[in-house]
């Protein structure tokens, strides 16, 4: 893993970079836990397609995303450098499924760009901009909308 | 925190209990149940509540006490008769007393204007002809009162201790005289008024922990005092009764007060002292000195060169009576008194004044003692624990995997640490476990406050008050109680004049009862009011395009259309109910908790709400299951029988459904597989084996699963902390082998079959290597 600096004079903040698929993806690493190697999640019944499940994350019930499928795209196979990325999203933590880990990425925020005009709905809910590095096209995901609204439970 | 907040936040526990105690008196004087006793208890209450609050100067609160109190001792000695409208009144009063103690712990405003009315109209029945009671003059009494207490044992100053070497056993004490000016011992113009004052305390005084030493204080504040002690009453050691009074205390005050404020000093000791309170010198001091000066206590006095605290050896024996009554030899007796070198035995006796003074509290006798411990220090172990049960399992089953014999001593090890755990967790579980009369008695006010905005008469009825359960569950509780028995009393009773109408008695009666039924706690909350209208609950939803008209629909499901989301029949937005939050929300906010209710209803008779809940929320005896491929736990609770079907006990019904002949009835045939996605076609049940589960309205259901790992107590973990409520899944749990299993909502999964089957999840994906 290699660690690319950008200097700017704005404030600057590191990402985490993985892939899925042909593609890259970030999230913050401030809201990243930890990166666990992949392993047999339980099946969620009467879930969405892309809920793999969920895993015993040292005595915590931990839901498992396939970001793949969650973007729309065909469901990951796992493979042994599948990992899934533990991350806090909101007040929960969820674990992110993908292909393989690849950069720390320190950067400032006037280099993310916005979301092109997609016409998948889902791609554009799901990310912040997109940031240009070394010809790579990195988009990062935002995180509140990932999981799918808690049924309000109103007292 | 400091030690006088940690003894604040014990008095505002007290308050709690006192408060609890005040309104069940209140209730059962409502009941016609005003005897002596009960009328005693509820004066009792508010005066502890009006002691304690003054050692703390909370003025607000004591000065409504008072007044609350005054009214009460008039009951009490009959000068005000107690009427249904008096109780009505103390009761509101007792409501307007526990804001003012919320106020006091800084929950919360009191309503002054509310307050003040309150404590007109208790004026105004203690004495309507009278002036109003001189409220401002409520005696206060201050927290050094405490401090000076709490720093006696230390300053026993015992000058009979010669006396009590001594091994003769038929010594008689010897009176002392002590001179307490604090306040000016040098002003020698002695101007005011001379009044005599005799104070013969009973034993119900120190019983009460109590203390001559606090009153001669308190009177040296009106102005210089000179006290003498008569202990001639005193008996031999070997006929004295620890527990008894002897002494009697003359005291020449020079005050400017008057009688009244005199009298106040001993408010608290009211009628557990003789007490003369004469103006002039009764005796003369000089002589009466003279006599008394012959014992040690001078030189008592002396060696204090400030004798701000005073406590005299005779009562120090009568207020800590365990020393001298528990020792077996009486010879030993006056060591514990008579050394003071040693004031411990007298500081650390049970009746220690110094706290049991602050509080106001029945000293509890020995072997009754509790303690209170943080409950987030119980949390933590109660989850230790939950993760020891875990690991436990998890040892058993690599131990299984070598295929160790069962009888061999590493088996049997491993059995007895099962055991072991099993009643850990028990024993952990019950330090939890706690009576719902905390939730049940914020109750009776809750009824009263609705009965009043709705204009309604009610009675509130509580049965199984001391029926235990998990904190954890109790803590949620309360939001649904409150919700049923607001609408028990808003829809449920009809207004007096329709009651009367119909032949009932204009009050109605709601009943909150709780109890345990096969392993779980079930609330149920019901009323004698007109029932559910049915046709106009069915119009409505109807009219809200809830269900289509031409559904046919049974009494039952009728009746519990009332819990579909924006649902509300009531007619105008009430301040009571009706804004929107209706009993959908208490539907969602049980089942959150592993929970379901219903409603049962008879025209003209009334409806029951029932609510049940599982006892705890931390652990779950459950059968483990195999369903395709899948471990499922289900909850033992639910479980009537297993048992694998016969070939001719499976009758098919229908076009795809089946049901399966046990004895004499039929029971549908669930495919828990299907109902839950993880297949899209059922092997024939013939193959598999059947749970006979019984769902929370009594209904059966036969689930079909692949196979029957075996009996296990199971953890209880949220799927929703991290996640949300899955349908058909109650929550999830951590097996032996680490993997998540998850635990099976009976109830949902006998009601996802009547909707039409899910669409089937993604096929589950098998780790590559």
């Amino acid at each position: 893993m290699s660690e690319e600096i950008i200097t700017t004079g704005a404030e600057r903040r590191e990402l985490i970079s993985f892939r899925v698929g042909e593609q890259e993806y970030c999230v913050d690493i401030m809201a990243v836990r930890e990166i666990r190697g992949w392993s047999p999640a339980t099946t969620l019944p009467q879930s969405p397609g892309y809920m793999r499940g969920v895993i015993n994350l040292r005595g915590a019930v931990l839901p498992i995303m396939d970001l793949a499928c969650r973007l729309g795209m065909p469901v990951i196979e796992p493979t042994v450098r599948s990992v899934f990325i533990v991350v806090k999203a909101g007040d929960r933590m969820i674990g992110m499924l993908v292909d393989a880990v690849s950069d720390i990425l320190s950067i400032t925020d006037d280099l993310v760009q916005p979301t092109p005009d997609l016409a998948c709905d889902a791609v554009r809910s799901f990310i912040r901009g997109i940031i240009s590095i070394d010809g790579r096209m990195i988009s990062e995901i935002s995180l509140d909308r990932l999981l799918p609204e808690r049924e309000a439970l109103a007292a | 925190m400091d030690e006088l907040e940690a003894i604040k936040v014990t008095f505002f526990q007290e308050c709690e209990e006192l408060l609890a105690d005040l309104e069940g008196g209140l209730l059962a004087m409502q009941d016609g149940n005003d005897d002596g006793d009960t009328v005693n208890a509820v004066f009792r209450a508010v005066h502890s509540i009006k002691g304690g609050a003054g050692a703390f100067g909370l003025e607000p609160l004591v000065r409504f006490a008072h007044v609350f109190e005054t009214l009460l001792d008039a009951v009490r000695s009959n000068e005000v008769p107690s009427t249904p409208d008096l109780v009505a009144t103390l009761l509101r009063a007792s409501d307007v007393l526990a804001d003012h103690v919320s106020s006091a712990r800084g929950l919360g405003v009191v309503d002054e204007a509310v307050s003040a009315a309150m404590a007109a109209e208790l004026k105004a029945c203690t004495d309507p002809n009278a002036a109003p009671a001189p409220v401002a003059a409520a005696p206060v009494v201050e927290a050094p009162a405490f401090e000076a207490v709490s720093a006696a044992p230390a300053e026993v100053l015992i000058g009979a201790d010669d006396a009590l070497d001594d091994d003769d056993l038929g010594f008689d004490f010897q009176p002392m005289t002590i001179t307490i000016d604090e306040q000016a011992a040098d002003v020698a113009a002695a101007v005011g008024n001379v009044w005599t004052v005799s104070i013969r305390p009973k034993s119900d005084l120190y019983r009460k922990a109590n203390e001559t030493a606090l009153l001669l204080r308190e009177l040296a504040r009106l102005g210089p005092i000179e006290a003498a002690l008569d202990a001639s009453a005193i008996p031999p050691l070997d006929q004295l009764d620890a527990e008894a009074a002897y002494a009697t205390w003359t005291v020449r005050l020079e005050t400017e007060e008057d009688e009244n404020a005199i009298r106040e000093v001993f408010e608290f000791v009211d009628g557990d002292c003789d007490l003369e309170i004469t103006r002039g010198e009764a005796l003369s001091p000089d002589a009466a000195l003279a006599a008394l000066l012959a014992g040690p206590a001078p030189a008592a006095v002396e060696a204090a060169p400030e004798p701000v605290v005073v406590t005299e050896a005779p009562v120090e024996i009568k207020a800590a009576p365990e020393p001298v009554a528990a020792a077996p030899v009486v010879e030993a007796a006056p060591a514990p008194v008579a050394a003071p070198v040693a004031p411990a035995p007298v500081a650390a006796a049970p009746a220690a004044p110094a706290a049991a003074k602050t509080q106001q509290i029945d000293v509890p006798g020995p072997g009754q003692s509790v303690i209170r411990v943080d409950p987030e220090r119980i949390d933590r172990l109660i989850d230790l624990v939950g993760e020891l049960v875990i690991n436990q399992a998890m040892l058993a089953q690599r131990v299984g995997e070598y295929g160790i014999a069962p009888s061999s001593n590493l088996a049997m090890g491993l059995d007895e640490l099962e055991q072991l755990t099993r009643e850990i967790q028990d024993s952990v579980m019950a330090i939890r476990a706690q009576p719902v009369k905390s939730v049940f008695q914020r109750m009776p006010r809750l009824v009263r406050e609705v009965a009043s905005m709705t204009g309604k008469q009610a009675r509130l009825v509580m049965d199984g008050e001391n029926t235990e359960v998990d904190k954890t569950v109790i803590e949620r509780l309360s939001d649904p109680i409150t919700h049923m028995l607001r609408n028990a009393i808003d829809h449920g009773l009809e207004s007096p004049e329709e009651r009367k109408a119909a032949g009932k008695n204009p009050e109605g009666v709601v009943k909150l009862a709780a109890l345990h039924r096969s392993g779980r706690i079930v609330i149920e909350v019901s009323d004698d009011g007109k029932g559910i209208n049915r046709e106009r609950v069915h119009s409505i939803a109807i009219k809200k395009g809830l269900i289509s008209p031409e559904l046919q629909l049974t009494d039952e499901e009728i009746d519990n259309l009332i819990f579909l989301p924006g649902f509300s029949t009531a007619d105008k937005i009430s301040d009571v109910s009706g804004r929107g939050v209706g009993m959908d929300v208490v539907k969602r906010s049980v089942q959150a908790l592993g929970g379901r209710i219903s409603i049962t209803s008879r025209p003209g008779q009334g409806s029951t709400f029932t609510l049940s809940l599982p006892l705890t929320l931390a652990v779950l005896d459950g059968m483990v299951v195999d369903v395709a491929g899948e471990t499922l736990v289900v909850p033992l609770a639910a479980i009537v029988e297993s048992l694998r079907p016969k070939p001719e006990e499976v009758r098919p019904l229908g076009p795809v459904g089946s049901v399966l002949a046990v004895r004499d009835s039929f029971v549908p045939l669930i495919d828990v597989g299907l109902t839950l996605g993880y297949r899209e076609a059922s092997p024939p049940p013939t193959e598999g084996v059947v749970l006979l589960v019984e769902g929370e309205d009594g209904s059966r259901a036969a689930l079909v699963a692949d196979a029957i790992h075996g009996q296990r107590q199971v953890v209880i973990k949220s799927l929703e902390q991290n996640y949300q409520q899955v349908d058909g899944v109650a929550a999830a749990t951590i097996l032996g082998d680490g993997r998540v299993a998850l635990i099976l909502d009976v109830d949902a999964v006998i009601s996802l079959r009547r909707r039409e089957p899910p669409r089937p999840v993604e096929p589950t994906l098998i780790a590559a290597e």
